[in-house]
């Protein structure tokens, strides 16, 4: 019962807010779904933006695998979703 | 502190109605969305209260649209900031499909076909508080803002209006829902600015 | 977090597309593919932010340029292409992103697929690869609506006369230029057959546009025998803007 409306983003339009709390960057992170154990690059999850936080859904079954919220001064980041987030540190880096 | 963009209005309007502490007005109806927009078809729909043990009523979508309706204009304010006036909506008030129910438990748990979720206290769907609509703007209630039918309790921020809704469950203590586990606010009341649980 | 540009330039791409030069006093450097998110803040408080994608290469210090397209209904793209002035100062954050990047020191093959505005991180990689002297062979297959909406028409042209490692196809979703071979329409296989580099030779893909151009070009290039795992994309939104 998902949209055949492509009206998502992906992990890198995620990257700006989530770099309020993680300080690597993400996009190149390989994270596991913990719903369906889909191994993907964060930068292919399916983002949507346009709501009262950051929601990225896995590209393989569309469940949450992180939310952020950032409420004032606080970020809450929920990363129920994922199992674990793997990332190379040498290629991780900005420049 | 943020460099203020000279000349940058946004998509709001110039001149504002009153509206709730930290508001903008809007004129067009943005579509806000956590996830993919779930496309259910009404034969399959179906809407029903429970008290998290069994189902005490079920709508399907002929013996919902049986039920009385009444058509309202309301004000949707959204915690995202913007606020849009006067929308017109047909629906089924939660009073008529709460008339046989007798509980004690004070609090809800509202779900929406897909994944999302939200709560409220039960007092904020009732006494002519809310309604399940299925009509907007004199048209059917499009997929992309919660049809074939969301909850609607404008007195509320409008990420309580669950849109594709189905189905409430009496909760006797708050179960925080989608947004509320991550600190958005349980009863979420606009103007006393109810936004995230450390407001009040 | 937020840096404050300058803007010290503004060049007009098309009737619809605008560059914007900024100088960023503090900005560290960045690598062709990266972004940032612009932050723009009204008198009484209200905020938008947006993501543009850096088009500039990354030899260009403390100088960077974004290219914005405006979006009939935009928030923030009406303004940055119509109301920002030389000397506005604006907020930015970034550089973002360490997925969606070429670096000079990637010597394989490269396949590039743009899909309107989605050509501006596409041509900073094209940049870089020119500023960095690279002779990594690059194609470049550049789908827009109609000729008119092409941007950095002078320079994409120039290219393949310079440097004959490099080479550029253009499609036309909606109208084509007199005598084009093909009818205006969606990318296809046969057309992936044609312009792309083979598969069997193993590019790196970097495919950029609106969310739907994105799932399409990358299901062709796939289906085309490309190791998903060598196809890298970045997604627009369903307007074409990055949210």
């Amino acid at each position: 019962m998902s949209s055949h409306a492509y009206d998502y983003l992906d992990g890198n339009a995620a990257a700006g807010e989530l770099s309020k709390i993680l300080a690597v960057d993400v996009t190149a992170a390989v994270g596991q779904c913990a719903h369906c154990g889909a191994t993907r690059r964060f930068a292919d999850a399916h983002v949507y933006m346009q709501c009262p936080g950051v929601v990225a859904r896995c590209a393989a079954c569309e469940h949450v695998l992180v939310r952020l919220v950032s409420v004032g001064h606080r970020v809450v980041l929920d990363m129920r979703g994922i199992t674990y987030l793997s990332l190379d540190t040498k290629l991780g880096s900005a420049t | 502190m943020a460099i203020i963009s000279r000349g940058f209005l946004g998509r709001r309007c110039a001149a504002d109605a009153k509206l709730p502490p930290g508001q903008y007005l809007t004129t067009d109806f943005p579509v806000l969305s956590a996830g993919p927009t779930p496309r259910v078809s009404v034969d399959k729909w179906e809407f029903t209260i429970d008290d998290g043990n069994e189902v005490l009523k079920r709508w399907d979508w002929r013996s919902f649209r049986e039920l009385p309706t009444e058509s309202i204009t309301v004000d949707l304010h959204c915690v995202t900031r913007w606020s849009k006036l006067r929308t017109f909506w047909e629906g089924v008030s939660l009073d008529t499909l709460f008339e046989e129910i007798k509980t004690d438990a004070q609090y809800t748990l509202v779900h929406s076909y897909g994944d999302y979720t939200t709560n409220l206290p039960l007092d904020d769907l009732l006494s002519k508080k809310s309604w399940i609509t299925f009509r907007f703007d004199d048209d059917d209630l499009a997929p992309e803002h919660g049809g074939p039918a969301r909850l609607l309790v404008p007195h509320l921020y409008l990420w309580k209006s669950a849109k594709w809704v189905r189905g409430i469950t009496l909760m006797r203590e708050h179960q925080p829902g989608f947004w509320e586990s991550l600190g958005y606010h349980n009863h979420g009341d606009p103007w006393r600015e109810q936004r995230y649980s450390s407001d009040e | 977090m937020w840096r404050v540009g300058t803007v010290v330039a503004l060049r007009d791409e098309t009737a619809t597309a605008r560059t914007i030069s900024l100088n960023v006093p503090d900005w560290p450097g960045h690598v062709a593919g990266q972004h940032v998110d612009v932050r723009l803040t009204a008198a009484d408080g209200y905020s938008a932010v947006r993501s543009y994608s850096i088009g500039s290469a990354p030899n260009f210090g403390k100088r960077i340029e974004l290219t914005v397209e405006r979006l009939a209904n935009g928030e923030v793209s009406p303004y940055l292409t119509q109301e920002v002035a030389v000397g506005d100062r604006l907020e930015l954050r970034g550089p973002i992103g360490g997925w969606f990047v070429w670096r000079p020191q990637q010597t394989e093959l490269i396949q590039l697929i743009a899909g309107g505005s989605g050509i501006v991180p596409l041509m900073a990689m094209v940049r870089s690869r020119a500023s960095a002297g690279s002779t990594a062979p690059f194609r470049l297959l550049y789908s827009v609506r109609e000729p008119e909406a092409v941007l950095y028409r002078d320079e994409l042209k120039a290219l393949p006369t310079r440097d004959h490692t490099v080479s550029v196809t253009y499609a036309y979703t909606r109208a084509a230029p007199k005598n084009w071979p093909q009818p205006p329409g969606r990318i296809n296989a046969s057309l992936i057959a044609d312009t792309t580099w083979p598969s069997n030779l193993g590019p790196t893909c970097y495919v950029c546009g609106p969310t739907s151009f994105v799932e399409n070009a990358a299901a062709l290039l796939t289906a085309s025998g490309n190791d998903p795992h060598k196809i890298k994309t970045e997604r627009f939104g369903p307007t074409g803007d990055l949210r």
